[in-house]
């Protein structure tokens, strides 16, 4: 057969690529190796500042961060299947995850050190996943959101196509749930990933009460660096975090997108599909490329695996009256577990805290509440003219757009030494003055969203823009504001939740012996937290919980939705 | 083979009616008591008006939704679920965008757990056999619309079905590339090269199914159900010129316009005083633009419909939504496939604009009884405004929420072009103020 000889003999593209795999794969196991150790080497090798340690630290980083995208991306399929394809379990899942998403995930920290810390007593083990976990809820919500609504959007034609050609429901989820939701999971994935570092940097160094843990990475080396007042580490740091985004977007979200194109569920081809010269590497190999055929097969046999769900499961009971008495039970369970869960809470935090506890951490809440509105008006009239006028040039915003993102993904801790200097120097007031790092990293969504807002404006209405002469301020209110105001929605929406989460490092910032404080809930948790005073913690945790969860409904779903009916343009 | 149809039957619907719930109260019944046989060897057509419920029996045929009551069965077996041997063809292709046209053509074999090499053989037969050759490992968004609905069509032969059942497979096309794929499929199907017995198809186009059809059930709407059934035998390939041919198709048409519906009874006949009568939305512009049609020449006043269907490149559905509207409102009359103007209708033709909209008003608070409540409601309250919910509760009293909707939306064209009352869509409210 000479066709397959052909197919197998390598060519120069296979040995690049040979490399490339084999080069990650030494670096996986010689990563994990370190984390199997016993705690007190740490304590042996502390973290050191020496930019020599910086690529084994930016490894070990790296890695916690996959680890934590690999996670999410399992319970995402698990939870998002779950909810979609169960109307009952929908009823619990889908409230569960929208509160989820707006508890602070530095929060989550207190209680998972301790958690992990006791389950794996004495080992590095137990503190690398405390860590992989506060990675995991800062990415996985967003990305079981986008698949649920994915599932629940396959069109109808579809899914009749499905049925009507006896695929069995795990078939039916691997053929067509799966890779329909695939762009939008992609693209959330990305988001998480950026959104991750800012959680890598506050949790790999983390004090809990008595216990104190500094995993060797780039976070504890940052935290390190602001200990020690060393402004070159800062800069190595930084430039290793550039390095590590452009490799992992290079190497692996950039091919994963170039390849995932085909899942994008459009009749006609698009203008530009996107490329990578990864994956056209790949491509180009012979061998690797015969080798990944048994993957492929593999692949196929398990998604035409004969398992057979629970009917709900399936297709939805098609003559479709669901069973009252089921539903009555069902509801009796979900009050009993309420009340129980309810009950216990009430216990545990009436028995240390009081009425003016709630109080002021309230009254700290609306501080903080304060501040997001005013710095989210604030980067509202910054970010949006500029992202418009960037949007308007196409070739100007393929190069903004990237750096935008690139920038979203820098934590706030990075820019204590200036912050905490100038406040210092000019003797400025913490209050007000420490609050611009709440935005620092979540103001980026609100420009890129506007960038690709204003991209999108159809030419054919700028054109009748000028040729009615609007101009000035009528240009914006009539014609531009209107056509961006959806996708500003979508990055504010993002800019607010990020600022609410960074208020618990940007509240409290510290540059040497330098502490300063801002009067907030941010400050209050991460006090709480540092004390190891659980029931202030719970406290704290909860009432942002509700107010980033009120603000939510009562101010961005409305526009959310206005936007959606009102000014979305074709 | 076509000649004598064995008399196996494939499928067996007897008494079959289907409801579905509504916005408020009993449920809608959108099939009621149907009987249909269907045996080796026939295309068999199903033709009505959108929303006779044709689509229903056809899902309900293929597993993908269940009868509220009666039997339906294929060879003699309850139908739960899709029936072995039985394959559907979609109006929206319904093809998976991430596939290869060979891996779609595949996908109906792969969960039947055939083979790798059989399913491979298969797949090119059925590929080969459509006319695909070249475009295996091509997407579906590289192909062309004709050529995707091949696709649709491969993958569903593939599976050498006993039945297949076709869902307006043709409406979605422009009209020279339908025109070469029913040309190509009953080619296929009379030289007998299709791996398939029977064929059952819905469609609105009534020329499509005498061109194609053994067989045709024309649908009666309110509630869905057969009201009637021709037999064609014209021999393959037909001539659509044939005189035979057309005088079928203008039987056809007769007979679809012939009853009036239960929703175009006239007032006072309907429960609540007529203003549960579903109004489909048609543009005002589109009835005057008509009117203007019908009275000019050649029609002047009286049109042959499948004629001024033709003229107007509209399908036989289109074509009875503009009539009924116009009968609605008095200013045409359907009878026996003709659309004839009345006298307001000519009238009307010759009028300005503003005469038009005087004119219009007077025949929407005539006829429509719902304008009428409205024009009342908005005229008795002080604030002379009513929230659209007020009118949405009362329809949803006679029809399902999306038959709601669609007449509301109605309401509010007719109701702004002949500035009865106005409508803000923000807070969805009727009012009698007119910006200035």
């Amino acid at each position: 057969m000479p066709a397959l000889d052909q197919a197998l003999r390598p060519n120069i593209w296979d040995i690049v690529a040979l490399v490339l795999v084999i080069g990650a794969m030494v670096l996986i196991v010689y990563g994990g190796e370190q984390t199997t150790r016993p705690l007190s080497s740490l304590d042996i090798t502390p973290v050191s500042l020496d930019p020599a340690n910086l690529p084994l630290y930016a490894l070990r980083t790296t890695m916690r961060m996959l680890l934590a995208l690999i996670c999410s991306i399992v319970f995402t399929f698990i939870y998002a299947a779950l909810a979609a394809k169960s109307r009952r379990a929908e009823m619990v899942m889908i409230p569960l995850l929208d509160i989820l998403q707006s508890v602070p995930i530095l929060g989550f920290l207190t209680f998972t050190v301790v958690f992990f810390m006791n389950l794996f007593p004495g080992n590095v083990l137990g503190a690398e996943l405390a860590c992989v976990f506060a990675i995991f809820t800062s990415q996985a919500w967003n990305m079981t959101f986008s698949m649920y609504q994915s599932i629940r959007n396959v069109p109808k034609d579809l899914e009749e196509a499905t049925q009507s050609f006896h695929l069995s429901p795990w078939q039916r989820f691997w053929r067509l749930d799966v890779p329909f939701a695939m762009p939008g999971l992609i693209w959330n994935t990305m988001m998480s990933m950026s959104g991750g570092w800012f959680f890598v940097v506050a949790s790999e160094s983390i004090t809990v009460g008595n216990t104190t843990v500094t995993l060797p990475g780039v976070g504890s080396y940052v935290a390190l660096a602001i200990e020690k007042q060393n402004l070159a580490a800062i800069g190595y740091a930084i430039l290793t975090m550039l390095l590590v985004i452009i490799a992992y977007d290079q190497l692996l979200f950039r091919p994963v997108v170039a390849w995932a194109d085909k899942f994008r569920f459009e009749q006609t081809a698009s203008g530009n599909p996107p490329t990578s010269w990864m994956l056209d590497l790949f491509r180009r190999t012979r061998a690797l490329r015969a080798l990944t055929l048994p993957f492929a097969a593999l692949n196929r046999a398990f998604s035409n695996l004969r398992i057979n769900l629970p009917m709900e499961l399936g297709s939805e009971a098609r003559i479709g009256r669901p069973s009252r008495v089921l539903d009555a039970i069902w509801f009796l369970l979900i009050a009993l577990g309420t009340g129980y869960a309810a009950f216990w809470a009430y216990q545990y935090l009436s028995a240390n805290l009081n009425l003016s506890d709630v109080a002021i951490a309230f009254g700290y809440g609306l501080l903080t509440l304060l501040r997001v509105v005013v710095l989210i008006a604030l980067a509202t009239l910054i970010w949006v003219p500029v992202g418009v006028w960037v949007g308007l040039r196409p070739k100007l915003a393929e190069r903004v757009q990237p750096l935008a993102q690139f920038f979203a993904a820098f934590p706030a801790n990075l820019a204590f030494p200036v912050f905490v200097s100038l406040i210092v120097h000019y003797q400025l007031q913490p209050n007000v003055w420490l609050s611009p790092l709440m935005i620092l990293g979540t103001q980026w969504y609100i420009l890129f969203n506007v960038i690709a807002g204003a991209s999108a404006f159809p030419t054919d209405l700028r054109e009748a823009a000028s040729s009615l002469h609007l101009e000035g301020w009528r240009w914006w209110i009539k014609a531009v504001l209107p056509g961006i105001f959806p996708y500003y929605i979508t990055g504010a929406i993002t800019a607010s939740g990020g600022s609410w989460n960074a208020s618990i490092v940007a509240e409290v910032a510290s540059w040497g012996n330098t502490h300063l404080t801002a009067a907030g809930l941010g400050a209050y948790i991460a006090k709480a937290t540092e004390a190891g005073d659980f029931p202030r913690v719970v406290l704290g945790v909860s009432v942002m919980c509700v107010l980033v969860t009120l603000f939510n409904r009562l101010l961005w779903r409305p526009l959310y939705a206005f936007g959606e009916r009102r000014l979305r343009l074709g | 083979m076509l000649d004598q149809p064995d008399k196996t039957s494939l499928i067996d619907i007897k008494g079959v009616s289907r409801s579905f719930p509504k916005g408020s109260g009993e449920d809608l019944l959108v099939l009621e008591k149907v009987d249909l046989t269907i045996a080796s060897g026939e295309i068999v057509g199903l033709l009505g008006r959108s929303g006779s419920g044709k689509s229903t029996l056809l899902r309900i045929i293929a597993g993908l939704i269940a009868p509220s009551s009666g039997d339906a069965e294929c060879r003699g077996k309850a139908i739960q679920g899709p029936p072995n041997g039985v394959a559907m063809v979609f109006q929206s292709f319904a093809l998976f965008p991430w596939l290869t046209v060979l891996q779609n053509v595949e996908l109906g074999l792969e969960a039947l757990g055939i083979d790798s090499a059989e399913r491979r053989k298969r797949a090119l037969e059925a590929i080969d056999l459509i006319g695909l050759d070249g475009f295996e490992s091509a997407y579906p968004k590289e192909l062309s619309g004709g050529m995707r609905q091949r696709v649709g069509f491969a993958r569903a032969l593939v599976v050498h079905p006993d039945l297949l059942l076709m869902d307006e497979p043709f409406s979605a096309l422009d009209v020279l590339t339908a025109e070469t794929l029913r040309t190509d499929l009953v080619d296929l199907w009379i030289e007998g090269r299709l791996p398939i017995k029977s064929v059952l198809m819905v469609t609105h186009n009534i020329e499509e199914a005498v061109l194609m059809c053994d067989r045709v059930l024309v649908f009666a709407s309110n509630p869905g159900r057969v009201g009637a059934e021709f037999k064609i035998d014209l021999p393959h390939p037909r001539n659509r010129l044939d005189p035979a041919f057309r005088q079928l198709v203008d039987t056809l048409y007769a007979r679809m316009t012939q009853k009036p519906e239960p929703k175009t009874l006239p007032l006072g006949s309907v429960p609540g005083g007529g203003v549960g009568m579903v109004l489909d939305h048609v543009s005002s512009n589109v009835l005057s633009g008509l009117i203007e049609t019908l009275a000019g020449p050649p029609y002047n006043g009286h049109a042959d419909l499948p004629v001024l269907a033709g003229q107007l490149q509209l399908e036989a559905d289109e074509i009875l939504h503009l009539g009924e509207a116009l009968q609605l409102l008095r200013f045409a009359q359907l009878s026996e496939g003709d659309l004839v103007l009345t006298d307001a209708g000519k009238r009307f033709a010759h009028l300005e604009t503003d005469a038009r909209k005087k004119m219009f008003v007077q025949h929407l608070l005539d006829y429509v009884p719902v304008m009428g409540l409205i024009k009342r409601v908005l005229d008795e309250r002080p604030s002379h405004t009513a929230p659209a919910a007020r009118f949405r509760n009362e329809l949803e009293d006679y029809m399902s929420e999306d038959y709601a909707d669609e007449t509301l939306k109605t309401i509010v064209s007719w109701g702004r072009y002949a500035e009865l009352f106005a409508y803000d869509e923000q807070s969805e409210t009727f009012s009698l103020e007119n910006p200035n």
